[in-house]
């Protein structure tokens, strides 16, 4: 991708977040899109590229009733729709398209209109990892964690601070699901789901949606939002088999994603306003921290215990709350990328001064995938 | 047999010797007969270099306690009593695992990283037995 040729010019999330028991999966995606064109100033025809996961973009684009001459159903979990802004980034610089519309909808927590999760019998995953009780991403994505605090020394004191902290974030965001301050005995004390993870470590289960909508940077300048513009972009996958990872005190899909983000942008890690690493547990801020380069290793603990990713710190990180209060529906990267935006605009709840880099870092499956988009707000 | 609730694996052709092993109490692994490389999950080929050229053979069914956490939810009927370690065994030819770490209190205490472990081997169905590791006995 040429940093800074394509441009985000429509942002927004589904009208309510939490619990929507009255719509389906399908409905959220639906919702989030017309969220989207109306603060782009667009309707459907005007679109003519799709891009989602979680359902198809066969069925997202029939339902808004758009005609696209590009598609892109890139599924690999909650990171997917980071590898959708790179991908469009690519189709609308080919001239495959010049509007994409990029939809997330999930009931992950009302569970209407979706289907469950399975592990066919015969994958390698249920045959080796499902027999002995995994179950999902509480007693899934959090086996590696132990390895990496006997590695650095990082005590569960530290792992509660993660979410200590984004707890004050979340306090300033009205649209967040849990607001009220906690401090590391709240954590601490909190039912212990998968030891060492306690319930405050990990993400919520909610009901929601995003949407984004990307066109050329010449084209951008005549929409109604300020332009937020694509710098750097990276994506990488690892092992679908958390067992199977190849150090688990670090992701090497974060390191690779990161690293060619930030080699697209040209940018030093000093220039960097503002931060999002997907936490669908309070592990992964730490490693993402780490595998993106903003610490060294093992220093990522001390850097959020000395509140260096809180309000007033070098580095504000997951400002909306995170997964960990704001809201996670199963694939949180929308979420990240939507409060990249917001920040970029100007227009956040709990707004960082002057932003003008903010990067957007998932995950997918368990620490399986990831995508890295690096924003801002200042045309190349 | 033991109770069979939990998820049971289904092998396909390129799997079935290793459950053809724990079945007869032993950890098939495979090595790389171009470059030696000894890896897991099971593949006709190496996914160092790519050679189809492979060997299975025994391994020792020993290794170390790598990573893990203690499972406290599981619904019921779901062939788990929490509180249960889903645990990660590193083996000492090289490839990890994924396991239950039993005979032992699933405790933080009586888990400690890097401890010694050996397999043991639990028959579900006819076909199919699954590895579980537990402390190796001092000796
Ligand atoms: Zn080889």
């Amino acid at each position: 991708m040429r940093p800074g040729s394509v441009a985000i010019v429509g942002a927004a999330e589904t009208t309510e977040l939490g619990r929507i028991p009255d719509q389906s999966q399908l409905q959220l995606h639906a919702d989030a899109a017309l969220n989207t064109l109306a603060d782009a100033g667009l309707t459907p025809a005007d679109v003519d590229g799709v891009a989602t996961a979680g359902e198809s973009p066969t069925g997202v684009a029939h339902y808004l009733g758009i005609t696209p001459t590009w598609v892109d159903g890139t599924a690999v979990g909650g990171c997917s729709f980071m590898l959708h802004v790179r991908h469009a980034a690519a189709a609308i610089n080919e001239g495959f398209c010049k509007t994409v519309l990029i939809t997330h909808g999930e009931s992950g927590r009302s569970r209407i209109g979706r289907g469950g999760f399975s592990r066919p019998a015969a994958s390698l995953q249920g045959q080796f990892e499902a027999p002995f009780g995994t179950m999902g991403a509480p007693s899934t994505f959090t086996i590696p964690v132990l390895r990496y605090m006997k590695k650095y020394g990082v005590t569960e004191e530290q792992l509660a601070m993660v979410a200590v902290v984004q707890r004050e974030w979340a306090a300033r965001n009205p649209r967040a699901s849990y607001r009220d301050p906690i401090d590391v005995d709240d954590v601490l004390s909190s039912d212990m789901i998968a030891y060492p993870f306690r319930k405050l470590m990990c993400c919520l289960v909610t009901d929601g949606g995003g949407a984004l909508i990307l066109t050329s940077a010449e084209r951008a300048r005549d929409f109604p939002q300020r332009p937020v513009y694509v710098i750097g972009t990276g994506e990488s996958v690892e092992t679908p088999m958390v067992s199977q990872m190849e150090d688990f005190t670090t992701s090497r899909a974060f390191r690779v994603s990161g690293r060619a983000a930030f080699e697209e942008a040209g940018i030093a890690h000093g220039d960097v306003d503002h931060l999002m690493i997907y936490d669908a547990f309070a592990h992964l801020p730490l490693y993402g921290l780490e595998d993106l380069g903003f610490v060294g290793r093992g220093e990522a603990a001390d850097f959020v215990e000395e509140r260096n990713t809180a309000e007033g710190g070098k580095l504000p990180l997951n400002t909306n709350g995170g997964g960990l209060s704001y809201m996670h529906s199963g694939m949180y990267g929308m979420y990240a990328l939507q409060e990249s935006v917001r920040q970029l605009r100007g227009t956040a709840p709990a707004q960082v001064k002057d932003a003008r880099i903010s990067i957007a870092h998932g995950v997918g499956g368990m620490f399986a995938a990831s995508g890295t988009i690096v924003l801002s707000n200042e045309a190349r | 047999m033991a109770e069979s609730r939990r998820p049971l694996p289904r092998p396909t052709p390129e799997t079935q010797h290793f459950w053809d092993g724990t079945r007869e109490r032993e950890l098939r692994l495979q090595r790389c007969d171009a470059c030696s490389q000894v890896y897991f999950p099971p593949r006709p080929f190496c996914p160092a270099c790519a050679s189809r050229k492979v060997s299975v053979f025994a391994a020792s069914g020993r290794g170390t306690l790598y990573s893990y956490v203690i499972n406290h939810r599981a619904p019921p009927g779901s062939g788990f009593e929490p509180p249960y370690s889903i645990a990660v065994v590193e083996l000492d030819e090289g490839p990890r695992m994924m396991t239950n770490i039993v005979g032992v209190p699933q405790t933080p205490e009586a888990l400690q990283l890097d401890m010694p472990v050996e397999a043991v081997y639990e028959d579900f169905t006819d076909q199919i037995t699954l590895p579980f590791f537990r402390p190796l006995e001092a000796s």
